[in-house]
């Protein structure tokens, strides 16, 4: 099966595909379809569409999945969104940068699949946690599809990088129970590298999960010449220790099986050739963590 | 309700000598287990931490054992008894190391020597033989073909010419035709219980009753079986003499009543080599015994968990010699020796004993094995302690099952087990015809192909027109394969009446059946292959474009798919709907036939590896499966079409209405163990989590592989290095090194669940 989602959202160029459809959205809805030719109806239902996605009615949604132990407590109801503005080198879903690639889903249509899992929940200490892509391109969908699982009594858990915090309103925060953040790197260049975009971002969601007490689970994942040198790793650690809430720690070890999916989408893989982390690179890493005071996995 | 006058007298139970009395109650007037362990024993609500390890002496005996693994699995078989046919008392005891068991009995006169049960058919007995070397006796061939009718023959003059089309062109196969039926569970608690004089006491009071019916053909044929089964005991009681017990007796003891139903077992295991040899639901009942040694101060952790192990030891023991063609439909060399652990009783108090943990124990002391096929009857509602300690040893060895528990309480009581992988039936109640299964497949191409068979093009199923489309469209081809189901569904009961009644006749399991009350429920057990390839076949002509590619006979032999269509395996409904309303169509098509000894319908989901050859001898399929290409195993979602994560594929199976498959539903899957979680404590919570979630959906029956693919990779360049090495397939477990190279490769290809 496919897996979807290592916890790894991506990065960078900057296309903002919203845009780059030149889709005016702040265009008024005409209510007379039927004079529309082809294209125009097209164009115009793509505008409903993209003005459902701002409110937050529907979502360009990549995939579902049901998964145990992995994006947060217990069994998830997993949503991927589809995109996403980090573009990072070890991507493992490139097929969730652009949001156009989802499918336009009502979120009628995915609170009853969510209903549907309230005894899986319950049986295992699981609930929903949406994903991506990076969920907060989406804040309006977000916003509105966990306080439908706050109002059930389902736990809730937003993965991002944190690079759109911003989007995310205090409203939105109220209704999270876990948060899973990737910090990609510690220093800022390096960050840039790996995800072609800012670190500082992340830091101030972070800062604000903080000062809102909303439990973390930190990813970062390493990469053998990327992301692995003592000092990046060191303020990755310097930055998680300024948190309390963080909980732990999870430290993946880079893997190739990425790649197919690069390659299916005729994007250029930048770590081609690039090997997993040795055990000994990995344990010092984790040490890293560990020798301040981190839970680390 | 059989009631045993001899019970009353001077032989109640084994109170009198024993260390203290049991709590007296109606399984002292009659023959009922089910009340006496209701009485008698202590539900255990801890954790594993009482356990003790192994002892130097099972360490000992079963290194013997594990020192002769190497020349069976190179060989096929260790050795073979090639001139004694089998019966409760034709072999000599044999032993392991006998100054060294606790627990004694062998099936022959040595450990792995397979014996020859010439009575199910001559020719899987020559063919074996030749097959492995060994010579094949002129006289007892003469005997077996000449003199002897065997069930095989007899079978074979009864069966209409559209049964031998059916069975020929692999759309009913694996039926037990050639070989011994199983799926019989005898009541082997009942010999320790009572001991045989009693039980031949009862078998007695049975025949007078018998006596006083006017003869019919049912009557006559149930007082030959009331003879056969009374002098099956007394030669049960010869057998154990010889290895030095009187068993006339009750057990006193926990180590005689292990040894007694031991011995019961034993019994049946030498005289049938039937298909699966299941061995009940005995934790319980054997806990009330150890408890009160325990108590009595006679026995200690380490001696119960040895007596347990030897036990144990025993059962992993059990052989039956077979031919390379039946390997293919059950390979790996199963017994399905399956012993149904827990669940929760009637009164809500749950079956989990101090026992049950014991047997799951062994999978430590003496390693991961495939056999017994230990098999827990899961509820949400068992103790915390208990379903941790199931999920850590899945975990670790891959070794065990789960069934719903709540499904087969609701139907037949707290005191039924699971015979094979997924049968659940009345201890000592009732039995199955086993019907293996048919390739639903095969039928959906024969309803397009006007009832021709897709690879050979021979008119198999009766003639109707032939699809002529350009498109396949789904109100043409459902209607015309419900057609060819319903000629499937009367060919098929038709041929498993064939079977069971001449299997009666001339292969009549006595042991086992002395072991049952008089009245007993039978079912006739059909079962269906394919399940998944059929849904996502429908679906795919339902919600894509499919065109049919014709050769120049006109014969399709190949799909092309545009477009998509939802798969089984993804918890969606419009998918999932199709799947359950074949098989609901088709229970109620097989229920329109009238079945040998009024047995009830019943199906299973169900094919244990039979689905590689299944799918060797099945066409292109119109869901893009290729011909040759293996089906998913039991009611599993096909290989990587399940693309919404283990539970969501599980969800799917558990839609299958458990009532109209009450031979039960199988469903294999494999997780790495990183898919549970990161610390071994988070992975046992996971999986828990997952049982529950699974069983509270109504979901039947889950066989859980915890695994790494690259552990069975290296197992298969490197066997000797993975000698124990235990994967659950299709309702039972095998040892990975066993399996052929192309079975090894399907396991390799299934889902293997991670993130």
């Amino acid at each position: 099966m496919t897996a979807i989602n290592l916890g790894f959202p991506s990065v960078a160029c900057p296309v903002v595909e919203l845009s780059g459809e030149h889709v005016d959205l702040s265009a008024p809805v005409s209510d007379d379809v039927s004079a529309l030719t082809d294209a125009d109806r097209k164009a115009e239902l793509h505008t409903l569409e993209m003005k459902a996605i701002r409110e937050g009615t529907v979502a360009s949604v990549h995939s579902w999945e049901l998964v145990t132990a992995v994006d947060g407590p217990g069994t998830r109801m997993t949503l991927f969104l589809s995109g996403c503005l980090l573009r990072c080198q070890y991507c493992h879903n490139p097929d969730t940068w652009k949001m156009r690639d989802g499918l336009v889903t009502p979120i009628d249509e995915l609170v009853a699949r969510m209903t549907r899992y309230l005894g899986v929940f319950k049986a295992t200490n699981g609930g929903l946690t949406i994903s991506g892509g990076e969920p907060l391109m989406q804040p309006a969908f977000v916003k509105r599809m966990f306080k439908e699982a706050h109002a059930l009594g389902v736990h809730t858990t937003l993965d991002t990088s944190g690079y759109l915090g911003k989007s995310a309103s205090d409203e939105m925060l109220d209704n999270i129970d876990l948060v899973l953040l990737d910090v990609k790197s510690g220093l800022p260049e390096t960050y840039k590298k790996v995800t072609g975009r800012e670190l500082a971002p992340t830091i101030a969601f972070g800062d604000r999960l903080a000062e809102r007490n909303i439990p973390v689970w930190v990813r970062f994942v390493l990469v053998p010449g990327l992301t692995d040198a003592v000092d990046n790793v060191e303020a990755v650690v310097d930055i998680v220790k300024s948190w309390p809430n963080v909980q732990r720690v999870e430290v993946l070890p880079f893997h190739q099986m990425g790649e197919d999916k690069w390659d299916r989408l005729s994007i250029p893989y930048p770590l081609h050739g690039v090997h997993p982390p040795e055990n000994d690179l990995l344990a010092r890493v984790k040490g890293q963590f560990e020798a301040r005071g981190l839970t680390v996995f | 309700m059989t009631v045993t006058d001899g019970i009353r007298s001077d032989q109640r139970g084994p109170a009198e000598s024993g260390p203290a009395e049991f709590v007296s109650g109606p399984w002292q007037d009659s023959i009922n287990l089910r009340d006496f362990i209701q009485r008698n024993y202590t539900p255990y609500l801890g954790d594993a931490s009482f356990l003790a390890g192994a002892t130097e002496r099972t360490t000992g005996v079963w290194a013997k054992l594990s020192a002769m693994f190497p020349v069976e699995r190179e060989k096929g078989v260790y050795d073979i008894d090639a001139t004694t046919p089998s019966s409760i008392t034709a072999h000599k005891p044999g032993y392991i190391d006998k100054d060294n068991e606790v627990i004694v009995g062998l099936q022959t006169d040595a450990p792995l020597k397979r014996a020859i049960m010439p009575f199910g058919g001559w020719r899987m007995v020559a063919t074996s033989l030749e097959t492995y070397g060994y010579p094949v006796s002129p006289e007892l061939e003469t005997i077996f073909t000449d003199y002897r009718k065997t069930h095989n023959t007899a079978v074979f003059d009864v069966y209409p010419p559209g049964v031998r089309r059916a069975r020929s062109s692999h759309l009913i196969t694996g039926l037990p035709d050639a070989y011994g039926r199983g799926r019989i569970i005898g009541d082997y608690r009942r010999v320790a219980l009572y001991g045989i004089d009693a039980l031949i006491a009862g078998k007695k009071n049975d025949r007078a009753e018998l006596d006083m019916e006017p003869s019919t053909e049912d009557i006559i044929r149930a007082r030959e079986e009331n003879s056969e089964q009374i002098r099956a005991l007394k030669e049960l009681a010869q057998m154990a003499a010889s290895y030095g017990f009187d068993i006339s007796k009750p057990a006193n003891t926990a180590k005689e009543a292990i040894q007694w139903l031991y011995f019961a077992y034993l019994g049946a295991v030498k005289e049938q080599n039937g298909a699966a040899m299941s061995f009940g639901r005995n934790a319980a009942f054997l806990d009330a015994y150890i408890e009160r040694d325990l108590a009595a101060g006679t026995l200690t952790e380490e001696g119960a968990q040895e007596l347990i192990d030897d036990l144990v030891i025993k059962l992993r023991i059990v052989r039956f010699l077979r031919t390379p063609e039946y390997d293919e439909i059950f390979a790996g060399d199963p017994t399905w020796v399956t012993e149904s652990l827990a669940g929760i009783g009637e009164d809500g108090r749950p079956l989990v004993t101090k026992t049950a943990f014991r047997f799951l124990q062994t999978l430590y002391n003496v390693g991961p094995a495939p056999e017994p096929n230990l098999t827990v009857l899961w509820s949400d509602k068992l103790p915390e302690g208990f379903k941790r300690f199931c999920a850590q040893v899945s975990i670790d060895t891959s070794a065990i099952q789960y069934e719903s528990d709540e499904l087969i309480r609701n139907e037949m009581g707290d005191d039924a087990a699971i015979a094979c992988c997924v049968s659940p039936m009345r201890v000592g109640k009732q039995m199955q015809f086993f019907g293996a299964r048919v390739n639903a497949v095969k039928a959906l191409l024969y309803s397009i192909n006007g009832g021709k068979d897709e690879v050979s093009g021979k008119q198999i199923a009766p003639a109707t027109a032939p699809n002529t489309d350009e498109i396949l469209d789904y109100e043409t081809v459902f209607p015309a394969y419900l057609e060819t189901l319903e000629w499937l569904a009367e060919t098929y009961v038709t041929a498993l009446n064939c079977i069971h009644y001449m299997h009666d006749k001339y292969a009549y399991e006595r042991l086992e059946m002395a072991l049952h009350d008089k009245e007993i429920i039978r079912t006739l057990a059909c079962g269906i292959a394919g399940l998944s390839v059929v849904a996502d076949s429908l679906s795919a002509i339902k919600y894509a474009k499919v065109r049919p590619v014709r050769d120049e006979t006109g014969l399709v032999v190949d799909y092309t798919v545009e477009g998509e269509f939802p798969t089984f395996g993804n918890d969606d409904d419009k998918v999932d709907a199709i799947a359950v309303d074949v098989m609901e169509r088709f229970m109620t098509m097989i229920r329109k036939h009238p079945t040998y000894r009024d047995a009830i319908h019943t199906q299973s989901i169900l094919t244990i590896t039979s689905n590689v050859v299944y799918g060797k001898a099945t066409g292109n399929t119109p869901d893009g499966r290729r011909k040759g290409e293996p089906f998913a195993p039991g009611a599993n979602p096909m290989n990587g079409r399940d693309t919404h994560g283990m539970l969501a594929s599980a969800l799917s199976v558990a839609k299958l209405p458990y009532s109209e498959a009450q031979d039960g539903i199988s469903l294999t899957n494999t997780v790495v163990p990183s898919g549970l979680g990161h610390t071994k404590d988070e992975q046992i919570t996971s999986l828990v989590g997952l049982l529950d979630a699974f069983t509270s959906a109504t979901g039947y029956h889950l066989n859980v592989n915890v695994l790494n693919k690259e552990t069975l990779e290296d197992a298969m360049l490197h066997p000797e290095n993975y000698p124990q090495l235990t994967i659950r397939v299709s309702g039972y477990a095998v040892n990975f090194v066993r399996l052929t190279r192309e079975q090894q490769m399907d396991v390799i290809s299934r889902t293997f669940h991670s993130h």
